[in-house]
Order: structure tokens, then sequence, then C-alpha cells
């Protein structure tokens, strides 16, 4: 039932303690959170950067502007509409086509611009930020994801997340939503996350809830066949976004956009420990090896670090 | 010098700073390690507050005299700014506390550390001063002196002696259904009980003295005194308890006045209140006899939580165990790794099991946060900003509770009273995070990190209500640097958690 603590240190995997005090606190500034815990400010700098994000459409600061609403949304047939510091997924309004005076859901719901100002109304008075902390709203380009990933997703988005070290990829994982996870991507509530190799961008091992799985519970599909597109180029989005958080620890959340290709949706300053089991490989042997690279380089040459060392396993 | 280096040399100095005062105490001072061999000593508090208006305050207290059965060790005045002195005046001892100008609230404090002798009361030679003046009630109407004539007399008959009279008479008094006559002089005799049953008693020659005085339990605050008849039978002064109308010869009955003087006089100041508390503490038999020695030897002791008030000692008892509460909150998180609603909340409910019992506490604990989440679940569905969805729980709870209680008062279960315990505000945000989780992370993880907490708090309990640990917290209270360096190297653990030698078995396999 227990693991030999010995063996999982010689194995390099990385702890909840450990991540705490030598990865987050020490690698991690806090001035430099809410460049991360806040969406738009990520997207902000994210755009001056060059980084591909989602398009921002429009931001609703205050409820005043809220009366311009009609005019705000008017040029854009579909959008989303989330709260900058909300988690979760929480407080999210995803509409895929106008029809007349009616916005659409992807489920075929509809909906009234009166539907819409109250829910914005409630994201600016801060229903779903941390501390209920009031909150802006930000109107998005609607992401039209690659079909590529529908076997391995059970009703939500699947999402690319890699570790970022000291601004070198050291691990990824491709998380899949499930029926038990009710369409989101979080590992704890039962999403499958698939490793992924960091040289060949192909599925290594499966996971959900820390057990081993080949085939998604939902939909059957082994992942074996399952190869991520675009990947190299993944690789240096996610790299390039050491330069601008400077987050020495960082998780980064990317989706596929069928037309526009990989873009960033997220960035996390405290990423989970579960892509360690997913990849069967522990973070700290990467860590380490990241840390005896004393030479500044830029993204491409970090990638291709990451390539060399850790495309093996 | 690097962060890790530091963490070390702190926890180390704290930790040799703690343990160095501790065998200080332990092998020069005399204060014993472990608790055994112990007698109890109680310290009797009486704090006077009142409110001065830019005069002249005199206040003038009731103190106890030495008695047999009880032994006062040692006197403690703290009344900073006042002037104080004793005085002796026939009917006892009084504290009298004097200054020229005060103005606002002012408390004044008067303890005494007492401690019941071993062995029988032996019986009281009667004192000098009983003669007492005889008692005429000429100031009652006719008709009323009948009615106690009258009493007295049916009193008499059914008595055989000054014993049996005395506790006929109050009795008389205290009957469900008390005879018309005592109930007539009660109601029109203009005065307390106490006071009618001193002047029947005088009237019929009977020698009687009001008593005040307290009974010596482990822990009380804000208590008033119970009053006593204290009656000569020729031969005898005999304790009569007023509310049972029998003889006590209770051994833990302090007696803090005794005769018709006033309790509290304060002139010069207005809403003066006096209040009382107990609180008992184990002491060994060698550390009292030697007290007062100790005290002049060592100014440490004098810096002490046994120089504070009584009622603020009855504060620590419970502030002093929190720490410990903590460590145990740090290694169940920081080493096993459970998972808590919060993170200090299983101290909060830790200390309200100590109120309520532990399988009480357990029971109740469950039963608020279910039903509060049944109604946040609604509450939720109001769309409420977050302050107005806090403050709409903690009103729930309140009502629970209340609810609670009043049934389970009327189905005969007294342990719900304890419920009053729990701290409401700290159940309100519990529910409040729970019903979060719920939507978020659905159930499951309410009952994990629920779980977690009730046993992190059950742990945080049994370490808590340890008598031994609460000895240690109490007497070497400079254990609290050893815990503080514990908690500081715990910080720094970066090892595995034992939950995390489950979640990475695979890995290993």
């Amino acid at each position: 039932m227990f693991a030999n603590p010995f063996t999982l240190k010689k194995l390099g995997i990385l702890g909840m303690n450990k991540r705490n005090i030598h990865y987050i606190a020490a690698q991690n500034d806090r001035k430099y959170y809410p460049l991360v815990d806040n969406k738009l400010k990520t997207k902000v700098i994210a755009e001056n950067a060059g980084i591909s994000v989602p398009k921002l459409l429009a931001t609703i600061k205050r409820q005043s502007q809220l009366r311009k609403l009609t005019d705000i949304l008017d040029p854009y047939k579909k959008f989303v509409i989330k709260p900058a510091q909300g988690s979760a997924g929480k407080g999210i309004i995803v509409i895929v086509r106008r029809e007349g005076d009616l916005f659409f859901k992807p489920n075929g719901q509809s909906l009234k611009l009166r539907d819409i100002h109250r829910d914005i109304s409630n994201i600016l008075s801060g229903l779903y930020s941390l501390g209920g902390k009031t909150d802006v709203a930000m109107v998005e380009q609607l992401v039209e994801f690659d079909p590529i990933f529908e076997r391995y997703s059970y009703e939500g988005v699947p999402d690319i997340r890699v570790i970022i070290y000291k601004g070198y990829p050291a691990m990824a994982m491709l998380r899949c939503s499930t029926k038990e996870s009710d369409g989101k991507a979080n590992l704890h509530q039962g999403a499958v996350g698939v490793g992924i190799g960091m040289a060949s961008g192909k599925a290594l091992f499966a996971v959900q809830h820390d057990a081993p799985v080949t085939k998604h519970p939902d939909t059957g599909y082994d992942f074996s066949e399952l190869q991520i597109p675009h990947w190299k180029e993944m690789l240096s989005l996610s790299a390039s976004c050491y330069e601008v958080t400077h987050l020495g620890y960082l998780g980064v959340d990317i989706v596929l956009d069928k037309n526009l290709g990989p873009l960033i949706l997220e960035l996390n300053a405290r990423p989970g420990l579960a892509i360690q089991i997913a990849n069967r490989v522990g973070s700290l042997k990467r860590f380490d090896k990241i840390d005896e690279q004393l030479d500044k380089l830029d993204i491409a040459d970090r990638v291709k670090f990451a390539i060399n060392h850790f495309g093996a396993n | 010098m690097s962060s890790k280096v530091q963490v070390i040399l702190v926890a180390l100095s704290l930790t040799f700073i703690g343990l160095f005062i501790v065998w200080y105490k332990v092998s020069v001072l005399g204060i014993p390690f472990l608790p055994h061999e112990k007698s109890s000593v109680y310290k009797v508090g009486a704090e006077v507050s009142f409110e001065g208006k830019s005069k002249a305050v005199l206040v003038s207290m009731a103190i106890p005299e030495a008695q047999e059965g009880i032994q006062i060790l040692s006197e403690d005045i703290a009344s900073s700014g006042f002037g104080y002195a004793e005085a002796q005046t026939k009917n006892g001892k009084r504290a009298e506390w004097s200054k020229r100008r005060v103005i606002g609230s002012q408390i004044l404090y008067y303890s005494l550390e007492v401690m019941i002798e071993p062995g029988e009361r032996n019986p009281k030679p009667p004192i000098e001063s009983m003669a007492q003046k005889s008692e005429s009630l000429s100031d009652l109407p006719n008709t009323l002196i009948n009615t106690a004539k009258t009493l007295l007399d049916d009193v008499r008959a059914r008595s055989a002696d000054t014993h049996s009279f005395t506790a006929q008479l109050i009795q008389e008094f205290n009957d469900k259904n008390p005879s018309q006559a005592a109930k007539i002089l009660l109601t029109q005799g203009g005065k307390a009980k106490i006071d009618m049953l001193c002047r029947l008693l005088r009237y019929r020659h009977i020698r009687v003295r009001k008593i005040h005085g307290l009974y010596l339990v482990s822990e009380r605050r804000n208590i008033a005194l119970t009053p006593m008849l204290e009656v000569y039978d020729g031969k005898d002064w005999q304790l009569y308890d007023l509310n049972k109308g029998k003889v006590t010869r209770k051994k833990n009955f302090f007696i803090w006045k005794q005769g018709g003087d006033s309790l509290l006089d304060v002139t010069g100041a207005k809403k003066s209140n006096i209040r009382f508390s107990i609180n008992e503490r184990q002491v060994p038999v060698q550390y009292l006899l030697d007290k007062k020695e100790l005290l002049d030897k060592a100014a440490i002791l004098d810096f002490s939580l046994f120089s504070l008030p009584v009622s603020g000692q009855n504060a620590y008892m419970h502030i002093l165990l929190v720490p410990f509460g903590a460590l145990v909150v740090v290694l169940l998180r920081v080493l096993v790794g459970l998972r808590t609603s919060g993170t200090f909340m299983p101290i909060l409910i830790a200390l309200a099991f100590m109120e309520t019992t532990l399988f009480a506490g357990l029971i109740m604990f469950i039963v608020i946060v279910g039903i509060g989440l049944v109604i946040r679940s609604y509450l939720s569905n109001l769309n409420l900003l977050l302050v107005a969805r806090i403050s709409a729980v903690m009103i729930v709870v309140i009502l629970i509770m209340s609810f609670m209680s009043i049934l389970s008062y009327k189905l005969g279960i007294k342990e719900v009273m304890t419920i009053t315990f729990f701290p409401m505000i700290i159940l309100a945000w519990t529910i409040e995070r729970m019903s979060i989780l719920w939507e978020e992370e659905g159930p499951k993880e309410v009952f994990i990190q629920g779980g977690g907490s009730l046993i992190v708090a059950t742990f945080a309990y049994f370490v808590m209500s340890d008598p031994f640990v609460s000895h240690m917290a109490f007497n070497f209270p400079e254990l609290l640097l050893v815990v503080l360096a514990g908690i500081i190297l715990l910080g720094r653990y970066s090892g595995y958690r034992v939950s995390e030698l489950i979640r990475f078995k695979s890995m290993v396999d």
C-alpha cells in the first residue's frame, strides 16, 4: 500500500512539501503572481510579447459599461465571456452563434441579452473571484477546437499542460475530460492525464485518479495512438512564457485552435504533481538536469535542450 | 547564511532556551516535572469594578479571615494607583482602596490561595461576641407579628431542639408551596429571605449569623457569593444552606464574610460591581510549603502565569493549549498529508470538543454542518454577494444551534446545551467553504476535507485534553518555545507525506 520513500527519492519524484519550499517559494516571486492569477493581465503581457492567445475582443470593467452591452457585442457572432480572476471554469459563458436577439450556447440553449447582462453583472460584483473581490469581465474570441482530440474527450475540451522550469519545458501532459470530471480538465476531479513524450509529442502513459489506464473510460479509444500536432510549436510557445512571467516554476495550459494552431489559455504558478504519474518519471530528475545547465539560452535552444535530454523518456 | 542554516539555528536556540528554563524550574526551584503527589490549591479571586466620577473614591470590601479547615496560603492585591490598607472591624477584616481622583472604569483584584486542610473539620469554639441584640419585630405591623408568632409556634411544635427548629423553619420558606404565613412574611416583610429568617430566629433568642462564602470547585468565573446561615445550637455553630435547609458540613465551603456588614462599599464612584472566580490547580505538597520562600528566592516565578488574577489564569489554561493543537495540525498536514477545510478550524473545533466531550461534539458538528450545507445550497441559488451570504449562513447556524438546544433540552439530553461552545463564525465559514467545494469539486472532496478536519480535530482534542500536556503547558509555559522550534523545523520539512507514499505507489510498481 505504501511506496518506500527512499525509492521515491531515487526516482526523483517531487513531493508536495518540496514543491512548496524549493520550487514555488524559491522560484516564483510573489510579486509576479497577479500576472498569472489575473487572466486579463496574462493576456495583455502575452499579446505584447507576441505570444499567441485567444484574442481579447473587449473588457467590461464597470457596471455602467453594461448599458452599451449591445454595442460591445454587436460585431461578434461567437465569443466567450469569462471572469478575469475566476477559477475552475466558473462563470464562463460560451456563445457559438446568434440569431436575431438570441444568443446560443454550445448545448443549443438560448440566452437573451438580458441574461448575459445579468451574468456579466455577477462577474463584475465578484461572484466567481477568489474572496469575492470585484472583477473584470473579458470578452474573448471563441477557440474552435481542433477535432483531432474529439475521440479522447467526453463533453469538454482537452488542454495540454506543460511544466516550464526556469524557462525549459520539463514535462507535458494532455488532460482529457471525462464523464466523471463533468467535462472539466481537472485531474483530481477524474479527468485523464496523458503523459506526452517531449521529443515525439506522442502519448506515453495515461492515468486517472493517480492510477494507470490505457483507454479513455467513456469513449473507449486507446491513448497509444495519440499524437499531438504542432508539438514543437507548443514547446516553444510555452517556453516563451518564462520571459513574460519571470516565474521559474510555471504550468502553461495550451489549447489547439483548428485555424490558429496552439494558443495559451492560462498560466499557473502552482502546478500540480500528477503530471509525474502520467509520465512515469520524477520531475526532480529533469529539474536537476536543468539546474546543471548554467548557460543562458534563448527559447529555441531551451526547447532543443528539452527534446535532447528529456526525449528518451 | 542560508535560510536552512538559520532555521536550524533558530530552532536549536529556542529549544535550548525553553529546556533550560524548564530545567532551572525543576532542579533549582523544585517545581515537579511530573504531575504527581498533588493536592489542590484554589485561587479565589474577587474582581471589583466601578466607574470613576472624577472624585475621590473609597472602596471597602469584606475579606476572609483565617478559618478552620481551610488554610489561606497567600494573598495577592492588584490595584494600580490605589492606596491599599487592611482594616479590622468588629465584624471582620476589610480591604480598603483609596484614590484621590478616579476617572473611567477601574478594576481592582483581590485574590487568595487557599487549601483545604486534610482531616475532619473540628467544631468551632463559640466566639466572644456572642451577645446579640434582641429582636422584637416591632417595625412590622401587628398582624404580621402575629403571623410570625403563629408560624414560629407551629414550627416549634414540630421540632425538638434548636437544630431541628432552624431546619424546619428554613424548610417552611423553601417549600414549593410555602405556608400562608411564610408567604405573607416574605412578601410583606420587605426583606430578603435570609434577613427575614435571621430576624425570626433572633426573635426566638437563637444566636444566628449571616455568612457569605464560596464552594471551592475546580473552575468558576463571574459568580456571586453563596449566602448561608450560621446558628449556635448551644454547643457548636452550625452552617445551614439557605436553599436546602440542612446543615452543611461541606469541607469545601470557604467563608468570605461573616456578620451583617456589607460585602462592598464604594463611595465616589458609580456602577460598582463585584464578581468572584475560582480556579483549581494541582500542586505538590512540598511546593506548597515552600511557596512563600520560593517567591522571595526566584524573580522568575513572579513573571509566571500564577501571578495573574484568577480569571486571567483560567483563560490562559485554554490559550496555552492552542499551540499544542497547532503542532498537531502541522504534523498531520505536513507529515501525513491530511487535508482540512480551513487551516486552524480543527483547533477551534477541538477546543469546543473539550467543553462538549468528544462524542457529543462530533455528532453536533456533523448535524450543524449537514443542515447548514442543505440551507446554503438553497442560498446559492439566490446569487448573493459573499459577505451577505456568509452572514446569512451564520444566522442559520445560530438558529440551528438554538433550535437544537431547545429541542434536546425538552428531550432531556443535557449535553447538547454545550453546543454554544462551538465557534459559530468558524462554523459558518466551514459551511461556506464546504459548499463551494461541493459545487466545484463534488461531494467526494467535501468528505475528504470534512473527514480530514474531524480527524485532525479529534487528535488535537486528545492532545489538548491530556492532563499531562495541560500540566506541562500551564506550569512550564516556556515549553511553547520548544513547540515553536518544532513547528519551525516542520515548516522546512521537504520530504514526502504519508499520503504521497500511497499516491505515487503506482510509479514504484
